[in-house]
């Protein structure tokens, strides 16, 4: 078996579900047995990556790969896009309104801890057509 | 400090997880932005917020955290306090404000330990 997957919907229109998908992939991987800095580091970056496609892109779709020396997980949605990438990169950016400050998030760090925890990450947008964001740990 | 020594230094109703209480937590962190809280959090068992919602649980899940405080009075829900509960996280709620729940808990020895990324 070269790798495991697990798939998730991620809800767009339910924000008390936001999150679940991640807190999933923890249990999961404690379950299988990894450390806990390594489980940590990727549900962290899922995490942040699963809240901003709640809030930012209306939902879409994530898949964990766990191959025998890396973790993979891959967020795809169909929302707006992202613009500037290196903008967006930058700690403290965020176009969350304020409904969205009022929940807790829109502080501008999501994306940058998704590079921090992570040994990769790829961002692909494209305007009016949506995010793919690929993030790696080595394990 | 123990966790129900936070709960009598605060006068804070223990919601879940009383069973728990004897657990020891070294420092904690008070913040009311999640992703501030997945960027700095390194040990701290202890999370004082005045936001009340399932991601608030999320969030301290991520961070292996041991205890939630909610602050000014801000009652969770009961799926809230069930979420928490199924992770083994200890919820109490306390009348103080966020300024006077954190300096007592400083006064009383609990430190705010190191910060990640600082
Ligand atoms: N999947 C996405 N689709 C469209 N825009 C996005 C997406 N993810 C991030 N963005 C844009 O990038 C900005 C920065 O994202 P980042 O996660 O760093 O901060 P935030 O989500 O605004 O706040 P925080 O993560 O601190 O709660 C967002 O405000 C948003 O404009
Ligand atoms: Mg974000």
């Amino acid at each position: 078996m070269d790798k495991v997957n697990f798939h998730f919907e991620i809800d767009g229109e339910n924000f008390t579900s936001a999150g679940e998908a991640s807190v999933r992939i923890k249990k999961m991987l404690r379950e299988m047995g990894f450390t806990p800095e390594i489980i940590r580091r990727v549900s962290v970056a899922m995490y942040e990556g699963e809240i901003n496609m709640v809030i930012h892109a209306n939902g879409g779709e994530a898949d964990v790969n766990v191959f025998c020396d890396r973790i993979e997980i891959i967020l795809a949605d169909r929302g707006p896009g992202i613009p500037n990438i290196d903008l967006a990169m930058q700690e403290g950016y965020s176009t969350a309104p304020d409904n969205i400050r009022s929940l807790g998030f829109g502080a501008g760090m999501g994306l940058p801890n998704m590079k921090r925890y992570t040994d990769d990450m790829k961002i692909e947008s494209e305007v009016g057509k949506g995010t793919t964001i690929v993030m790696t740990v080595n394990v | 400090m123990q966790i129900k020594k936070i709960a009598e230094l605060l006068n804070a109703e223990i919601l879940c997880g009383a069973d728990r209480v004897d657990s020891v937590a070294n420092s904690a962190f008070a913040c009311d932005m999640m992703s501030d809280v997945l960027a700095f959090v390194r040990d701290q068992g202890v999370l004082l917020t005045g936001l009340c919602n399932p991601q608030v649980v999320r969030t301290a899940v991520m961070m292996d955290m041991k205890c939630i405080v909610f602050v000014r009075g801000k009652r969770p829900t009961e799926e809230v306090v069930r979420l928490a509960d199924e992770s083994g996280i200890v919820v109490m709620a306390t009348e103080e404000r966020m300024y006077a729940s954190c300096g007592v808990l400083y006064a009383n020895g609990l430190p705010g330990g190191e910060i990640a990324n600082g």
